[in-house]
């Protein structure tokens, strides 16, 4: 059987064609031809890309522009990371405990995490407006509003907040899912013993749900390092730069500067940070994630 | 545990806090879609008032008029149905081959699969539009389906859903004469009709939210997808409100009515991948 089923040749590369024609011409090409193209000088219309090696790797930390947009993309995800986390555990906690209307309350919360970044945005640029319904709600606890989004001290929180409403439905429902697979019995075991409901969370619920805590955070900080849709819509990166993130840079260095040399450097310094803090995440986890062993 | 009387009161409580997470997701939805019947006027009015004094659709016809917003819907749709058969059947046919054939270098290649999955598309954004610019497809919506057609996750999902149909099934059809072609359109399709509805809704979602690639790519308003000709309309009315939540309720509607109709799938793709586009 094994032979026979290696041998149609003719049927395996039919059916593994588009896949491999994909996969070489809109990934491997792609990432080979940046590799190549950070290391010249090329503008995107010049026949004569000129090679400088790694100079543009070392403007990705020199230029104050590139260097403070990845300063700030951490700002962002230091932010976004403890606040997604704290209440997604804490609704995922509460859906977990409802007996009625669970899944009202799942379908619900997931509503934002299908909609596009478009739609969010102008939602959300909306709320954040000087004559807005956020400065409104204030008003009538008699406090002064601010620009939200025109103030450099606040955009990047306020891009924030309304990045973590998009997201919290989706964290819910993946910790939800980790509750779900903890078994009572561990719940009951830990009741007859005597602990009450803070300690049953503290010694049983929490380490339990840490390998879905690490997924999230894992995923959070992958998709936030790219972070883009919401913030060329709300800011555009301002003001004041305060909002420039690194894909921000890397946008506008490719397609309205003509950079592209540079702008490939800063896409894979990128890259490269974003694999160096999964290494880190996966080595530290080792010391807080509890895995079952059976 | 056991409800009793004495636990009334906190299930109150929890019903209550849950009801503020729900109204906290629900109400700016609501706010849009009742700003998309506004004036101009009425949508700046504070208190803002869900219900607006009188429908009207002049801000639909306003859209029409100014930014033809039926072709961004049209574009839209269409990259979005192409991008889900073609994506489905890429994936489906290389999930067989690495599922049930076996060949030299099958492990490779899988893992060189797995890795091109691990790789931002931010990363490799700028050269994949020069490879565009060389194919002559820059402008095209060729050029905006192609790349979302090939989802590596989307083959890994459909790889492992075919490792668990037993080879028996394979061997036993082989004996009676069947070739791989119709193996794969009598066997193997019909028992995978839970992983192609997963593969569909997560094709579908991310060509419909789309927005930096064809940021990159399109250039004429003629073919622009829904959130890039909105951004354009974003970039001439930026505070006109009641336009934007015009536009935004027609990209909303389609992907909410999907959501309601296949919610498990929605949640298992993104549970199962949980990554952006």
């Amino acid at each position: 059987m094994k032979r026979r089923r290696g041998g149609d040749l003719g049927t395996l590369a039919f059916l593994l064609a588009p896949s491999l024609a994909g996969l070489v011409l809109f990934n491997l090409v792609p990432m080979v031809y940046s590799i190549y193209i950070s290391l010249t000088d090329w503008d995107g219309v010049s026949k004569t890309p000129q090679f400088i090696g790694l100079k543009n790797f070392f403007r990705v930390f020199s230029e104050e522009l590139s260097r403070n947009s990845f300063l700030t993309t951490f700002k962002f995800i230091l932010m976004y990371v403890p606040v997604v986390l704290v209440l997604g555990l804490l609704l995922s906690l509460m859906i977990h405990s409802v007996t009625k209307g669970k899944q009202l309350y799942r379908a619900a919360v997931f509503i934002p995490v299908v909609m596009s970044w478009i739609t969010v945005s102008f939602i959300w640029k909306w709320i954040y407006d000087p004559f807005g319904l956020l400065n409104y709600l204030l008003s009538i606890f008699g406090i002064k509003g601010s620009m939200w989004l025109g103030n450099e001290n606040t955009a990047l929180i306020s891009i924030v907040v309304a990045t973590a409403w998009k997201d919290l439905g989706f964290i819910a429902i993946i910790l939800l899912a980790g509750l779900d697979n903890i078994p009572s019995s561990y719940q009951e075991a830990a009741s007859i013993d005597g602990a009450n409901a803070l300690n049953r969370f503290f010694r049983v619920t929490l380490p339990m749900l840490t390998p879905s805590l690490f997924f999230v955070m894992v995923l959070s900080l992958i998709n936030n390092f790219q972070v883009f849709d919401q913030i060329y819509i709300m800011t555009a990166g301002g003001p004041l730069n305060s909002t420039r993130t690194v894909v921000i840079e890397i946008f506008e260095n490719a397609f309205s500067f003509n950079r592209m040399g540079f702008a490939s450097a800063q896409a894979l310094t990128l890259f490269l940070v974003i694999l160096i803090v999964t290494g880190l995440q996966n080595w530290i986890q080792k010391r807080w994630v509890v895995y079952e062993t059976e | 545990m056991k409800p009793n009387k004495e636990m009334i009161w906190p299930r109150i409580a929890l019903h209550a806090l849950l009801i503020v997470f729900v109204a906290s997701t629900l109400f700016p939805l609501l706010w849009m879609a009742s700003g998309a019947f506004k004036t101009y006027r009425e949508v700046l009015q504070m208190p803002p008032n869900l219900i607006p004094a009188q429908f009207n659709l002049d801000n639909f016809i306003e859209l029409r008029n100014y930014f033809k917003v039926e072709i961004f819907l049209a574009n839209s749709i269409i990259v979005a149905v192409v991008t889900v058969i073609l994506q489905i059947l890429v994936s489906i046919m290389a999930a067989f081959a690495f599922a049930k054939f076996n060949f030299r270098g099958k492990q490779v290649l899988f893992l060189i699969y797995l890795a091109a999955m691990m790789i931002p598309f931010q990363i490799y954004m700028i050269t994949l539009f020069r490879i565009f610019v060389g194919l002559h497809l820059k402008d095209t919506l060729t050029a905006v389906i192609l790349p979302g057609t090939f989802s590596m996750f989307s083959i890994f999902l459909a790889r492992q859903h075919i490792l668990g149909i037993p080879d028996s099934y394979v061997e036993a059809a082989l004996i009676d004469g069947a070739s791989y072609r119709r193996i794969l359109r009598s066997i193997i399709v019909p028992m995978c009709k839970s992983v192609i509805a997963t593969i569909a809704v997560m094709a579908f979602m991310n060509s419909w939210n789309q927005f930096i690639w064809p940021l990159i790519i399109l250039d004429s308003t003629s073919k622009m997808t829904l959130p890039l000709g909105l951004a354009r309309v974003h970039g001439r009315f930026r505070t006109e409100y009641n336009l934007l939540m015009t536009g935004n309720l027609i990209m909303f509607v389609p992907i909410f009515s999907l959501y309601l109709f296949a919610q498990k799938y929605f949640v298992r793709s993104l549970a199962l991948s949980g990554l952006k586009a």
